[in-house]
């Protein structure tokens, strides 16, 4: 059966692939809508920290023979203790200024950390192997799927969805929320709005190196991999409505799905279809396609 | 971020009659290895070609007792035409350095051959496959020593189209190199009855290749060629294992392996590889001692056939120094097809008028690991293509210094 004149197989096999990309791109813009949405700052170290996850991973395996699993476990609390201390020790000072000090702070941040590891590893990539829990594939009948991507795709589900349920279903989440729009507010009712705010920032540093260790054994782990998954984590975000966290995660999903279309119609505009998007939606809806015009 | 340049100063004898040097510019012979240092192809070349460079510095002085004072230095292009023609020129004007030897990746292979001619010095070029260097972009100042694309299509095409590989989908880099080889490949593969399927383009220095892998899946070709190198190749390879492509009925055909790559993917992912190569540590007790040399002062890395080959070149370059008694580049080139070659490690050889280097192709099978008795055993010698054979034919390349 044919769609459009490619195979069915072929197209559902890239839909697939395209979903595995999407949940990268859903669990990054994820943690840069939380720090966003709740703290109104524009995190830019975001991929450098993604980088981190997954060179803590690669490390631990290499010196400490820390294996996935631990990985998965220690790699997030420890990015995102490190998150915490440039937030209390940088970001703190500048919530009073605009908007764009956080920028250019973060923006420096990225820029030494990834130079600091280019220095120490080269640019070229490191190789971490699939947990040999995940060796293998499933034939699916139109593709055969390897078993660690599609456990990638079940996990990034299940913590975006739980992410999104805390901060929206959860009383936890309604006090953050409710931190962001009016903190003095809540402060004077008792809740201690700066740690809140520092462990948020912790915890979307934490999803960002998390996505980083599912991230090594399919891409290499190379000082260079956050430079260039953050742009188009960007514009995910600036897509779904920068302070959405529904938004950001299915517009990860959705525009994983696109660019995995656009590699077989035609491949050469895959890099740039998710950008042209973003104009698009620029243009027509500003606040972004779930946002609301703040 | 350019890197630094790095200085070596070989030993040098303390000259006799100055009057001899009096054609060489300032009096040194300095040598820049142009490569990538740092990225998909470093281990290819990379730091390892200075390694030879001053290897081949050393054991030449010491063996003519020449007069010659020799320099050696290195940068890293990056792959990047643009950051290469820039140390091109950078070292041509004001470093002083009179030959530029390596240079793999075959876009920046051609801007160096311009620039080399623009400025009437040497290129000796190892690392880059593109046969268009000795083709359409030939230049009186450009070597091509080591291989192409057009040798490596009908060395490992033929061969495995030979043993039944009769519908191809290729996997291509999509920039100068792999559209060579590619071009080059299909030619090879529809001479001998074959079929090309389809093809598709990945960027240069992909890490994900599972949708690409997927596309060559769909096509049910029975080999899926690979018209890539170095880091690209060796992930492409690790990637088809994951989506079952060789469990799946299918084969692939690395047109452009060498021995690092075969290293990083080990035996157990690479073995059944066929592929050509023009240098094997293994092959003879010259090039089996070299070798052995060459680890020792790498960190027991074993020699790729881009780092033999700058070794053997610089060789036939000193020499030719010695003989016209100038580093005039465009007169060193003519020098150089005028002597026949002989080195440890490529034995003898000629020089073509396109500055095609003439010597033996090897089609090398990889061992499975039961059949290897160590690190960098990994080949088995299949086939020997002979020198004359090896190479595309004088008039078939479109030179415009070669007269029909």
């Amino acid at each position: 059966m044919e769609i459009f004149g490619i195979p069915s197989q072929a197209l559902f096999g890239q839909l697939l692939i395209g979903l595995i990309n999407g949940s990268f791109y859903a669990l990054l813009s994820l943690g840069l809508a939380v720090i966003f949405g709740l703290l109104n700052i524009i995190n830019f170290t975001h991929g450098a920290q993604y980088m981190l996850g997954a060179f803590v991973a690669y490390l631990s395996l290499q010196y400490l023979g820390l294996n996935y699993w631990v990985s998965l476990l220690l790699t997030p609390l420890l990015v995102g203790a490190t998150g915490v201390i440039i937030e209390r020790t940088m970001l703190a000072r500048l919530y009073k200024l605009d908007h764009l000090y956080g920028l250019l702070l973060t923006f420096g941040l990225a820029l030494i950390i990834q130079g600091v590891f280019r220095n120490e590893f080269g640019s070229s990539g490191m190789p971490y192997a699939v947990p040999s829990f995940f060796a293998g594939g499933i034939n699916l009948g139109f593709m055969f799927l390897p078993k660690y991507r599609g456990w990638v795709i079940v996990a990034s589900l299940v913590i975006c969805i739980a992410t999104w349920y805390v901060i929206e279903r959860t009383k936890l989440g309604a006090y953050l929320r409710a931190a962001t729009e009016n903190p003095s507010l809540v402060q004077a009712f008792g809740v201690n709005v700066p740690r809140m705010v520092t462990l948020t920032y912790g915890f979307g540093v934490a999803l960002a190196a998390l996505a980083g260790v599912m991230a090594a054994p399919i891409y290499q782990v190379s000082p260079m991999m956050g430079v260039d998954i953050i742009i188009v984590v960007f514009a995910v975000v600036v897509i779904g409505g920068m302070g959405s966290i529904m938004g950001a995660i299915l517009t990860g999903f959705g525009l994983g799905l696109i660019e995995g279309l656009t590699k077989v119609f035609y491949p050469e505009a895959s890099n740039t279809v998710i950008f042209v998007i973003m104009v698009i939606v620029l243009l027509i809806k500003p606040a972004g396609l779930f946002g609301t015009q703040k | 971020m350019k890197r630094k340049l790095l200085s070596f100063a070989a030993a040098a004898v303390c000259a006799m009659a100055m009057g001899a040097q009096a054609q060489i510019s300032d009096g040194i012979v300095k040598i820049g290895v142009l490569n990538d240092m740092s990225g998909l192809y470093s281990d290819i070349g990379g730091p390892g070609s200075l390694v030879a460079a001053k290897m081949a510095v050393e054991d030449y002085l010491k063996a003519t007792k020449s007069t010659l004072k020799v320099e050696v230095v290195g940068a890293d292009h990056q792959n990047k035409p643009d950051v290469g023609s820039n140390i091109a020129r950078q070292w041509y004007d004001t470093e002083k350095v009179d030959a530029i030897v390596d240079v793999p990746t075959s876009s920046v292979a051609l801007a160096i051959s311009q620039v080399t001619r623009d400025k009437g010095k040497i290129h000796l070029n190892t690392g880059a496959a593109t046969a268009d260097l000795t083709g359409k972009a030939c230049s009186p100042n450009t070597i091509h020593w080591l291989y192409d694309t057009w040798m490596l299509a009908n060395g490992t095409g033929t061969a495995v189209v030979k043993t039944g590989g009769s519908s191809w989908f290729f996997l291509t880099a999509d920039y100068a190199f792999g559209h060579a080889l590619e071009r080059d490949t299909e030619a090879v593969v529809t001479k001998n009855g074959g079929k090309v399927l389809g093809k598709v383009r990945h960027p240069l220095a992909t890490q994900d290749f599972s949708s690409f892998l997927l596309q060559a899946q769909a096509s049910k070709a029975k080999i899926i060629g690979l018209a890539n190198a170095g880091g690209d190749t060796i992930n492409s390879i690790k990637q088809a294992a994951e989506f079952g492509i060789v469990q799946g009925g299918q084969n692939l055909a690395g047109l452009l392996v060498f021995l690092p790559d075969v290293h990083a993917l080990g035996l157990e992912k690479a073995q059944g590889l066929i592929f050509t190569e023009t240098f094997y540590w293994d092959l003879n007790d010259q090039t089996r001692a070299w070798s052995k040399r060459f680890a020792a002062a790498h960190g027991g890395k074993y020699p790729s056939m881009d780092q033999a080959g700058v070794y053997a070149v610089i060789t036939h370059y000193l020499k030719a120094v010695d003989a016209a008694k100038t580093d005039d580049g465009t007169k060193i080139t003519a020098k150089m097809k005028e002597m026949p070659t002989d080195d440890p490690l490529f034995g003898k050889g000629t020089i073509r008028q396109d500055g095609r280097k003439i010597h033996p192709a090897y089609l090398f099978e990889v061992k499975k690991p039961s059949e290897s008795k160590g690190p960098y055993d990994y080949y088995k010698l299949r086939a020997t293509i002979p020198a004359d054979q090896a190479f595309r034919p004088l008039n078939e390349g479109d030179c415009p210094m070669i007269k029909k």
